[in-house]
C-alpha cells in the first residue's frame, strides 16, 4: 500500500536531511566527545546506560512492528484467539524482565553517582585551582581567592589540575555550565555550591549559563580556558596588571543588571566571595530593632 | 479604583498589538455571531448553565481546541524566532517577548490544553462507562468547568491589558519575585493557575465519589474499564497534588503582594523550598495527564484488536503502582540543585523503579494485538504512533534519572525533546485517539478516515521533524530558552529544521480541524446509527449516539469485564417499560462563581483592592442562596422517556 511506504520514506528522509545538515555545518558535539575527564565518565556512564536499555528497547521495537504486521485484520490466516486475556507465565516475563534491567541501572546508578558526586574532591596528586564563580545579571563573575584577583565572562585555570568550582548568585537562579568540561550546578543566591572539573589538555572551551535567568540570559555566556602552567601564570600576572579592583562599589556597580559587557579583570579583590554569600543573611528587621 | 491599571497597559508593540487585536476581534466577533443568529438564549439554556456533564464535557473540548490554537501559536513564534535569530537583537520578538510566549506556551498547553482535554474526554465518556445517569455532583462539576475557563480568560487576557510571566512555566523564585519581576505578568501566572486549580481539585473530588458511588449494579471495581481504573488514579493524584500547587502558589503571591519572604533571596526567604513544592505537585502532575492516556489506550487496544485486553489484573495493579510511585521522584527535576549523592541517588532509582509498571502496560498492549485482528482505524494509528514516541521518550527520560548524566542533559534541548516526547506523544496523542474513537459517541457521527490519516501523518512527520533534532542540539549543548545563537555554535541549521517540522505539526492540527468541518458537513453519510460504532466493548456503546441526554433509559445490570460485549454476546435484553427520570435543573451558579472569582483575581493582578471584598462576598452570597435552593430537579416523565428511546431506535 502507498501510504505504508511512505511513512517510513519520509522518515527516513528527514533522519537523512538532519544527518547532513550537522555533518555540513561541522558541528560540534560536546557532549559525545568531551574533553574534560568528568565530562568524559558522564559520557561514558549516559552511553552504558542506552545501550543497558537497548537490550529491552530493540526486542520491544521488533515485537511491535511483527504483532502490528503479522495480526492486521488482512492476514486472516493468522491464528486468533479473541478471549485470550491472561497468562501468569507471560505477566511474569515482562514483570522481571525491566525489573532486572532497573536492578542493574540501580546499581549503576548508586556507584556512579557517588562516583561522580560534583562535591567531590578529584583523585590528582596536584592541588586543587579555587576559582569562585558569582552568576551576575547578566554576566559571570570569577574570584581566585589564592591569588587575589578576578575576571568576568573568562575563567582560565592550569590544564591538568583539578578545578574546585564555589558557584553563588547575586540573581535569579542560573546554572554553571561548561559542557566540554562535565556536567552543571545550579548558581543560588545565599547558597554555594560545589563543582570539581578537569581538563587533562590546553583549550578554550565555551561556557553557559543553563537555567533561565531573565531579558539578558541568552548572552550570559563565559570562555573557560585551560592553559599550560606558564600561560596561567602570565594570565594572572596580566590580571594583576589591568589596575582595576573589585571593591564593594565597583561590584555594586557590576552587580546591577546589564548587557553582558567585554571580558574583564581585576588585580585586587577586596569583596570576598563570601561577602556575596552572606549579604543575603542580613535581617534588616533585626538590625534595626538592635539599634534601638 | 484602578489600583495600578493605567491606560498604558494596554499599549503594546506592533506584534503584541496583532494579539490584542485577534483576541479582541475574535470575542467581539462571536458575540456579534450569536447576536445575529439569535442564540443567545439557546447558548444560555443548552450549553452555559447545563449540568448535563456530556454538555459540560464538550465545552470543555472547545476550550482545550482553542487554547491549542493559542499555545500552537507561541509554538510556532518560538520556533520561527530560533529559526531565524543569529547573533542578539536579530529575532523579531524581544528578550522580554520571546520568555513571555515560551511561558504562556508551558501554561497554556498544561493547564488549559491537556488538564481541559483530559476532562472533556471524562465527562463525555466515564459516565456513560459506570452507567450512571449524570456525576455525583453536577452543580459542582458545571463551577469546576467555568473556574477552568476563567482562569484560561485571565491568561489570554495578559494579551490585551498588562502582559504575562516572563519567567518560564513554573516561575522559579527569586526571578518570580517582586524585586526581579516587578510587573503584573506573574500576578496574571499565580491567579490564573488558582483560579482554574481550584476547579481542577473540585472537579477531581466529584469523579472520585462519581466512581465509588455511582457504578451501576454488578459493576465491581475489578469489572471497571481500565479507563475508570485510570481516571480514578490521576484524580487521587489530583487530590493530593494540587493542594501543593495552591499552597505554592498563595506563597509566591504573599511574597508578592505583601512583601513577605517565603521565597525571596532576602530575610530568611529559600527559593529551594519552591522549586521542592512546585515539583512535588508538578511530578505527579504529568502523571495526572498520562494515566487517563493510558486508559485510553487499553479502550481502545481491544477494540481494534478484536480481543480481550490482555493481562486486566496487571494493567490495574501498574496504574496504583504508578500513583503510588509518583510522589516519590520529584527531585529528578533538579539534580543539579546539589543535594548531596545519597540524595540524588535514591530519586534517580526510584525514577526507574516507575519504568517498571509502566513497561508492563507496554506488554499488555502488545500481547492484546497478539494473536488478534488489527484494524488500522484512525484512533489504531495514533496508538502506534504513542507507542514509538512513548518507548523513545521513557528510553531518554530513564537515561536522564541517571543524576551524573542528568548533570550534562539538565536545561538542555535533549530534555525539551524528551518531555514533548512525553506529552505529545504520550499525553495528546493518547487524547487525540480517544477523541477519535469517541467522537461518534459524543456527536452522533463518524469521522472522515481518509483526512484523519492525512493529518495523522502530518502530526507524525512533523513531530519527529521537530523534536530530533532537539535530542541532537543538546549533544550539542544547547541550553532551552536562547532568543538567539552565536552562528559559530553550528545550532542554526538544525534550529531552521525543527522549525519546518514545527510548521508540519500546525498543518496536521489545520488537517484536523478541516477533518471535523468535512466529516460535520458529510455526516449523513456516516451516522451512528446503532450506538455501537466500533463494535465497542464497554456500556457507552450500549446507548444512542448521541447518549439521550438521560443516559440510560434503564440502568444495565453488569454481568462481567467488557459489559456491553457480555451483554451482546449473552442477548440480554432490557426489562420492558420505562420509569420517571430525575435530571438536575439547569444553573446559572457555576457561571456567577466563576465571573465573581475573575473578578477576585483580576483585582489581585491590578491591586483594585476594592474587588476582592466585592467578590468574595458575591460567591458567598451565591452559595447561601442556592443552597436555599429546594427544587434542584425535574422529572423526566416516563411517556417521554418511551419517545425519545423509539425515536432512537427506528
Amino acid at each position: 500500500m502507498k501510504s505504508r511506504l511512505l511513512i517510513p520514506l519520509s522518515l527516513g528522509i528527514i533522519g537523512f536531511v538532519v544527518l547532513l545538515t550537522v555533518v555540513a555545518h561541522g558541528g560540534q558535539f560536546p557532549l559525545l566527545d568531551p574533553a574534560g575527564t568528568i565530562g568524559l565518565l558522564e559520557r561514558d556512564l549516559m552511553v552504558r546506560t542506552v545501550f543497558l536499555m537497548l537490550i529491552v528497547v530493540i526486542p520491544v521495537f521488533i515485537l511491535i512492528i511483527f504483532v502490528g504486521w503479522f495480526y492486521r485484520a488482512e492476514n486472516t490466516k493468522a491464528k486468533y484467539t479473541p478471549n485470550w486475556e491472561n497468562s501468569a507465565m507471560e505477566e511474569l516475563i515482562w514483570w522481571s524482565v525491566p525489573l532486572e534491567i532497573v536492578l542493574v541501572l540501580a546499581a549503576l546508578t548508586w556507584s556512579s553517582t557517588h562516583e561522580l558526586d560534583p562535591m567531590r574532591a578529584l583523585n590528582h596528586p596536584k592541588d586543587p585551582v579555587v576559582v569562585e564563580v558569582v552568576a551576575l545579571p547578566w554576566k559571570w563573575l570569577f574570584i581566585y581567592p589564592e591569588q587575589g584577583i578576578a575576571s568576568v565572562n573568562e575563567v582560565a585555570f592550569p590544564a591538568d589540575a583539578p578545578i574546585e568550582f564555589h558557584i553563588t548568585a547575586d540573581a535569579p537562579m542560573n546554572s554553571f555550565w561548561i559542557p566540554a568540561l562535565g556536567g552543571q550546578m545550579y548558581a543560588m543566591t545565599g547558597m554555594s555550591t560545589s563543582l570539581h572539573l578537569i581538563a587533562p589538555e590546553p583549550g578554550d572551551f565555551a561556557g553557559r549559563s543553563a537555567n533561565y535567568s531573565g531579558e539578558g540570559f541568552s548572552q550570559m555566556t563565559f570562555t573557560a580556558r585551560a592553559l599550560e602552567d606558564d600561560d596561567f601564570e602570565n594570565w594572572v600576572k596580566d590580571a594583576k596588571a589591568s589596575g582595576a579592583a573589585l571593591t564593594p562599589e565597583t561590584y555594586a556597580v557590576l552587580a546591577e543588571p546589564s548587557d553582558t559587557g567585554p571580558v574583564r579583570y581585576y588585580g585586587s579583590v577586596t569583596m570576598p566571595f563570601s561577602a556575596i554569600l552572606n549579604s543575603f543573611m542580613s535581617m534588616p528587621v533585626m538590625d534595626h530593632i538592635e539599634h534601638h | 479604583m484602578f489600583g495600578i491599571l493605567t491606560p498604558e497597559a494596554f499599549i503594546h508593540g506592533p506584534i503584541e498589538t496583532g494579539a490584542q487585536l485577534i483576541v479582541v476581534g475574535g470575542a467581539l466577533s462571536v458575540v456579534l455571531l450569536l447576536t445575529i443568529t439569535k442564540r443567545w438564549k439557546w447558548l444560555w439554556t443548552e450549553w452555559l448553565t447545563s449540568l448535563d456533564a456530556k454538555r459540560i464535557g464538550i465545552m470543555y473540548l472547545i476550550l482545550a481546541g482553542l487554547m491549542l490554537a493559542r499555545g500552537g501559536v507561541d509554538a510556532l513564534m518560538m520556533r520561527s524566532q530560533q529559526a531565524v535569530a543569529v547573533g542578539a537583537g536579530t529575532g523579531y520578538l524581544s528578550p522580554d517577548h520571546f520568555a513571555q510566549v515560551f511561558t504562556a506556551h508551558g501554561v497554556i498547553m498544561i493547564f488549559f490544553v491537556a488538564m481541559t482535554f483530559m476532562f472533556g474526554l471524562i465527562n463525555c465518556i466515564l459516565p456513560l462507562q459506570i452507567g450512571t445517569r449524570d456525576v455525583s455532583f453536577p452543580l459542582l462539576n458545571s463551577i469546576s468547568f467555568w473556574l477552568t475557563a476563567t482562569g484560561a480568560v485571565l491568561v489570554n487576557l495578559s494579551l490585551v491589558v498588562g502582559a504575562f510571566a516572563a519567567t518560564g512555566w513554573l516561575a522559579y523564585p527569586p526571578l518570580s519575585e517582586i524585586a526581579y519581576s516587578p510587573g503584573v505578568g506573574v500576578d496574571y501566572y499565580i491567579w490564573a493557575l488558582q483560579i482554574s486549580g481550584i476547579g481542577t481539585l473540585l472537579a477531581a473530588v466529584n469523579f472520585i465519589v462519581t466512581i465509588i458511588k455511582e457504578r451501576a449494579p454488578g459493576m465491581t471495581l475489578m469489572r471497571m474499564p481500565i479507563f475508570v481504573w485510570t481516571v480514578l488514579g490521576s484524580m487521587l493524584l489530583v487530590l493530593f497534588a494540587f493542594p501543593i500547587l495552591t499552597g505554592t502558589m498563595t506563597m509566591l503571591a504573599l511574597d508578592r503582594v505583601l512583601g513577605m519572604h517565603f521565597f525571596s533571596t532576602d530575610l530568611g526567604g529559600n527559593a529551594m523550598m519552591y522549586v521542592n513544592l512546585i515539583w512535588a505537585w508538578g511530578h505527579p502532575e504529568v502523571y495526572i495527564l498520562i494515566l487517563p492516556a493510558f486508559g485510553i489506550f487499553s479502550e481502545i487496544v481491544p477494540v481494534f484488536s478484536q480481543k480481550r485486553l490482555f493481562g486486566y489484573t496487571s494493567m490495574v495493579v501498574a496504574t496504583m503502582a504508578i500513583v503510588l510511585l509518583s510522589f516519590g521522584v520529584w527531585v529528578h527535576h533538579f539534580f543539579t540543585m546539589g543535594a548531596g549523592a545519597n540524595v540524588n541517588a535514591f530519586f534517580g532509582i526510584a525514577t526507574m523503579v516507575i519504568a517498571i509498571p509502566t513497561g508492563v502496560k507496554v506488554f499488555n498492549w502488545i500481547f492484546t494485538m497478539f494473536r488478534g485482528r488489527i484494524k488500522y482505524t484512525v484512533p489504531m494509528l495514533w496508538f502506534m504512533g504513542f507507542l514509538f514516541s512513548f518507548i523513545l521518550g521513557g528510553m531518554t527520560g530513564v537515561l536522564m534519572s541517571v543524576p551524573a548524566v542528568d548533570f550534562q542533559l539538565h536545561n538542555s534541548l535533549f530534555l525539551v525533546a524528551h518531555f514533548h516526547n512525553m506529552v505529545i506523544g504520550g499525553v495528546l496523542f493518547g487524547y487525540f485517539c480517544g477523541f477519535a474513537y469517541w467522537f461518534p459517541k459524543i456527536f452522533g457521527f463518524g469521522l472522515n478516515e481518509m483526512l484523519g490519516k492525512v493529518s495523522y501523518w502530518l502530526w507524525i512527520v512533523g513531530f519527529a521533524m521537530a523534536f530530533i533534532p532537539l535530542y541532537i542540539l543538546g549533544m550539542m549543548g544547547m541550553t532551552r530558552r536562547l532568543d538567539f545563537v552565536d552562528a559559530a555554535s553550528g545550532y542554526h541549521p538544525l534550529l531552521v529544521l525543527a522549525a519546518v517540522g514545527a510548521g508540519i505539526i500546525a498543518l496536521g492540527a489545520a488537517a484536523q480541524f478541516i477533518c471535523y468541518a468535512v466529516s460535520t458537513f458529510e455526516r449523513k453519510r456516516h451516522m451512528d446509527r446503532t450506538g455501537d460504532y466500533w463494535n465497542g466493548r464497554t456500556l457507552e456503546w450500549s446507548v444512542p449516539s448521541p447518549a439521550p441526554f438521560y443516559n440510560f433509559a434503564h440502568i444495565p445490570t453488569v454481568h462481567g469485564r467488557d459489559a456491553w460485549w457480555t451483554m451482546k454476546e449473552k442477548k440480554q435484553t432490557h426489562e420492558a417499560g420505562y420509569q420517571d427520570i430525575l435530571l438536575p435543573k439547569n444553573s446559572c451558579v457555576g457561571l456567577l462563581i466563576a465571573g465573581f472569582s475573575f473578578l477576585f483575581g483580576f483585582g489581585m493582578v491590578w491591586h483594585m483592592w476594592w474587588l476582592l471584598p466585592v467578590s468574595l462576598i458575591g460567591i458567598f452570597v451565591t452559595i447561601v442562596v442556592r443552597s436555599f435552593a429546594d427544587e434542584t430537579e425535574y422529572v423526566v416523565p416516563a411517556h417521554l422517556v418511551k419517545a425519545t428511546e423509539q425515536r432512537h431506535h427506528k
